[in-house]
């Protein structure tokens, strides 16, 4: 099955372990006010292509990738699962780590079986999951994105069944995301799991501003300042401090 | 053995010069991590202190802080000179005080008067008339020797940046011979080489004996001069003190008689680590003590300075010496080189701050011990001052006892050596094909009056075969002119301290450069996928090109482009190697141009890759700027498709990217939730 792709991205050292080589695909149903790629909205644009292309782009230059591998981000890497299935089934013949960095929107518990057998055959495909968790409360998540989070949290759940190793990334938006309280009850839903590895909170940065220009679209966060860092690592800790909470209780 | 060696593992290095014999024999390979690093001692503070103040003066002054003008430079010319004596652990100077610039008329004396008239000063009109009227100079009798067309090719830039007025650098001693044998081995050892020289009296071996003899005068007068800082190196070190003084001793008698375009140190970490674990176990020295001995070690490396002349400061981008020293590295047997002597090396950019020279060369193997690797990523990321060389690709070739000359130029130290050749500007060779050997800029007839292209079109295949014919010209008239140089610089201008750290029997390498190899390969890209229309002048003469259409450019891991670069780059090795070379030189080329980039791009013309008069070059290998869009790793596989069997002596790729995309800090993400949770 083609996928359809964005573009890709012969050096991604930000997005999992080791340099790696990214699939950025096209289509996203989210709509998150702080997105730097909103040219990845739209369902129909792209370019198709076959995964044993790119298998053999990543194959040409495979010396980079030592302790690296695969990721597919985007867009929504779930909204094209059949894609996914057949890019990972060649990549695991071959060894290669496989990540898909996933919002987890494509998830509804209520999904029809058929998929949701195509999505269990995908986690025994995918070494790692960069579960990107918007907002833990619903009605600023809708706020946020435009959609519920129901399906996302699931997602999480589901993960922690399947015993997918999992990377929590958060955005952190000043006025928007920062918030202790909602940080900290993050931290506190992730901290039932045990299959998350590492916590990853993104500082919101403004040059994803310019491609909405380019576009012509209304940038929603316009004059919302770049997290700082010392700002940043204090706002981590709020999760972190969730976590270790429900941990505690649950011990 | 001898007692300087006690506790040494012996072996052949005891009966013959062998410094990679008793390395093997003797090194402790580290695996550990950096924290047995000690921090500067008040010592190095004070004096540290002293040369920031003397640097701050030396800006001030407007570069040049004092010049010799009376006293040629020679091994034993000047008396010792110092920063302050009580403090100094290692001591020597190139002339009797520190930020003075030594007088060295040999290779050129216009050059030597220059370098002072510019920089404000006068050299003594009787050392101008003696090296005018009695002493031939290396510039000088190359002059007498080139051939007009040798001339023209100099002065329109096709060939450029030639040693025939500056010395060729590149040779590096094996300065750690001083410190294992001492000096008087090492002149019995050289007597030994000149009365086994074959007996028929050819020019080669007048030649050789009249070398060996000068050598031994240089070790000779080497003794001398460390006796005047009340140093004793007649004999093998017995520490590690004394071990990085004779070591530095040698070196030092080397950059006081050649201002080299670079002079490199080699390979002498873990050599010296040998001494350093032997004192530590015997309780001779501390950890303080010995971080002390190379922190002022490094920082004398730090202070060697030459006189240069504004041009020559512009060739090669400011007034680098190329004081190079390869650390890490794997040997043959497997065992990595690295050793607490490695790590102390890079620990001094942090007792003493990032600094460009010494140039620390870390020879990279994907089978370096884990610690040292991260340290090395560590030490990068805060001081930029460290640069990378390929071991597994060089070890093949070299041996695992070689070292980098300059900024990528491999050795095997004291057993090879390097003829210094600057480059073949291939962009403007291209322009001359077009044109009929005629120069777009200056539209003098300097290269061959081959046939020009006509039409109104660039045809792929008359190009490429009309640049293929100009290619043999100009690898031609480049070794030939190489050639003279060479000969008039062991004639007149011999590396006699460097020399006597060599066997007998050196392997030369004759090594030659290209420029301009991705501007190349886009034209001829860009004439064969799509249109190129040349513009000429009113005397006919092709000076501008409109290109039409879309062509794959170098950089983009694109076969099209990237197998013409690695063509061309083959054919002028070929045609290199088809030449006579000056003592049987084996023919190298590198594509390196790190700085002077800018200059061979001020002499060109507009090029049919849509790059304008003047612009400088990419550097080295590189892509030109903003033309590779594929991302980090396409442009590098771009450069690792050029062979480096074509291109022995180096392939350089500057690389530069925000410490953001290499990933992120520490502190903001570990990726280990668990290290998150504990801290």
């Amino acid at each position: 099955m083609q996928g359809r792709i964005h573009s890709l991205e012969s050096f991604g050292t930000v997005d999992g372990p080791g340099v790696r080589f990214v699939v950025f695909v096209q289509g996203c149903p989210m709509r998150c006010a702080y997105c730097h790629n909103p040219d990845t909205w739209d369902m129909n644009g792209g370019t198709l292509m076959e995964p044993a292309y790119i298998i053999e782009q990543y194959e040409r230059n495979i010396s980079f990738y030592k302790g690296g591998g695969i990721t597919v981000t985007g867009g929504e890497p779930l909204m094209q699962v059949d894609f996914l299935l057949d890019l990972f089934t060649l990549a695991k013949k071959k060894g290669i780590h496989t990540c898909i960095d996933s919002s987890g929107i494509a998830y509804k518990t209520s999904a029809n079986p058929e998929w949701l057998a195509k999505l269990n055959q995908l986690m025994t495909l995918t070494d790692l999951v960069m579960l990107d968790i918007k907002h833990i409360d619903p009605e600023k998540h809708k706020e946020l994105t435009s959609q519920p989070n129901e399906g996302i949290l699931a997602f999480a759940k589901y993960l922690d069944e399947k015993n997918v190793d999992v990377w929590i990334r958060h955005v952190i938006v000043p006025g928007i995301t920062d918030d202790d309280k909602y940080l900290y009850e993050l931290g506190y839903f992730i901290g039932q799991f045990h299959n998350i590895k590492a916590l990853d909170a993104l500082p919101y940065h403004t040059m994803g501003e310019s491609k909405y220009e380019k576009l012509g679209m209304e940038y929603k966060l316009k004059g919302v300042p770049a997290m700082e860092k010392k700002d940043l690592l204090a706002k981590k800790e709020s999760i972190l401090e969730g976590i270790r909470k429900r941990r505690e209780e649950l011990s | 053995m001898r007692p300087e060696w006690k506790d040494f593992v012996g072996g052949k290095w005891e009966n013959e010069v062998n410094v990679r014999d008793f390395i093997q024999k003797n090194y402790h390979l580290y695996e550990g991590d950096e924290s047995f690093l000690a921090a500067p001692t008040q010592n190095t503070k004070d004096l540290w202190a002293q040369v920031l103040d003397l640097q701050k003066q030396e800006r001030e002054a407007g570069g040049v802080l004092d010049m010799d003008t009376k006293v040629i430079s020679t091994i034993t010319s000047h008396g010792p000179g110092y920063l302050d004596k009580s403090k100094e652990k290692i001591v020597g100077f190139q002339t009797d005080k520190p930020f003075k610039r030594s007088l060295q008329p040999y290779g050129g004396i216009r050059m030597a008067e220059k370098a002072c008239s510019d920089n404000g000063y006068e050299v003594d009109p009787e050392i101008s008339e003696f090296f005018s009227t009695h002493r031939k100079t290396h510039n000088a009798g190359c002059f007498d020797a080139y051939n007009a067309e040798m001339r023209a090719c100099r002065s329109s830039h096709i060939i450029t940046g030639l040693p025939d007025a500056y010395g060729r650098g590149r040779i590096i001693g094996d300065y750690r011979r001083v410190a294992l044998y001492g000096i008087d081995y090492l002149i019995e050892d050289k007597q030994a080489q000149k009365d086994s020289t074959g007996r028929v009296m050819t020019d080669d071996i007048i030649r050789l004996r009249e070398e060996l003899s000068e050598q031994m005068v240089a070790l000779k007068l080497m003794k001398e001069m460390a006796a005047s800082y009340g140093c004793d190196i007649s004999k093998p070190a017995t520490n590690v003190q004394e071990a990085i003084q004779a070591t530095y001793f040698g070196y030092l008698c080397a950059v006081k008689e050649q201002n080299g375009a670079a002079m490199s140190l080699g390979r002498t970490s873990t050599f010296l680590d040998c001494y350093a674990e032997r004192d530590l176990a015997n309780g001779t020295f501390t950890e303080e003590e010995i971080q002390e001995f190379v922190d002022h070690f490094i920082m004398k490396l730090r202070l060697i300075k030459f006189a240069r002349t504004p041009e020559y400061n512009q060739i090669f981008a400011g007034d680098p010496v190329w004081v190079t020293e390869s650390l890490g590295g794997v040997g043959v047997d497997g065992r990595p080189l690295v050793s607490k002597m490695s790590f102390r090396y890079l620990h001094t950019l942090t007792n003493l701050g990032p600094s460009p020279e010494p140039n620390l060369t870390v020879l990279w193997s994907t089978r370096l011990p884990e610690n040292w690797k991260r340290y090395c990523a560590k030490m990068s990321i805060q001081t930029s001052s460290i640069q990378y060389e390929n071991d597994d690709l060089m070890r093949v070739t070299h041996g695992d006892d070689y070292g980098i000359a300059c900024c990528v130029s491999s050795m095997v130290i004291g057993k090879e050596m390097q003829f210094f050749g600057a480059r073949a500007n291939l962009a403007k060779c291209l322009l001359y094909a077009l044109n009929g050997g005629v120069d777009e800029v200056t539209k003098k007839q300097v290269g061959p009056k081959y046939r020009a292209v006509t039409g109104d079109v660039l045809d792929y295949d008359d190009v490429y075969a009309k640049f293929m014919d100009m290619m043999e010209w100009q690898a031609d008239v480049y070794v030939n002119t190489l050639n003279i140089i060479h000969y008039m610089h062991d004639k007149y201008c011999y590396e006699r301290a460097e020399m006597a750290l060599h066997d007998r029997d050196v392997k030369r390498y004759f090594a030659t450069g290209v420029a301009g190899l991705s501007i190349v390969a886009d034209s001829l890209s860009a004439i064969k996928y799509a249109k190129v229309e040349p513009i000429r002048d009113e005397d006919g003469i092709i000076v501008d090109f409109k290109t039409t259409g879309e062509f794959p450019k170098y950089g983009n891991d694109d076969d099209r482009v990237d197998m013409i670069a690695q063509e061309v780059v083959h054919k002028f090795m070929t045609a290199i190697r088809r030449h006579h070379t000056y003592r049987n030189g084996v023919p190298t080329t590198s594509i390196l141009t790190i700085t002077s980039n800018v200059t061979y791009g001020k002499a060109t013309g507009n090029t049919p890759d849509g790059r304008r008069k003047g612009q400088p070059f990419a550097p080295g290998a590189n892509p030109m700027h903003g033309r590779d869009t594929h991302g980090a790793v396409a442009s590098l596989s771009s450069v690792s498709k050029l062979p480096f069997k074509d291109a022995q002596d180096g392939i350089s790729n500057t690389f530069t990217i925000i410490p953001g995309a290499l990933g992120k800090e520490d502190q903001v993400f570990a990726g280990d939730l668990e290290l998150d949770l504990n801290k």
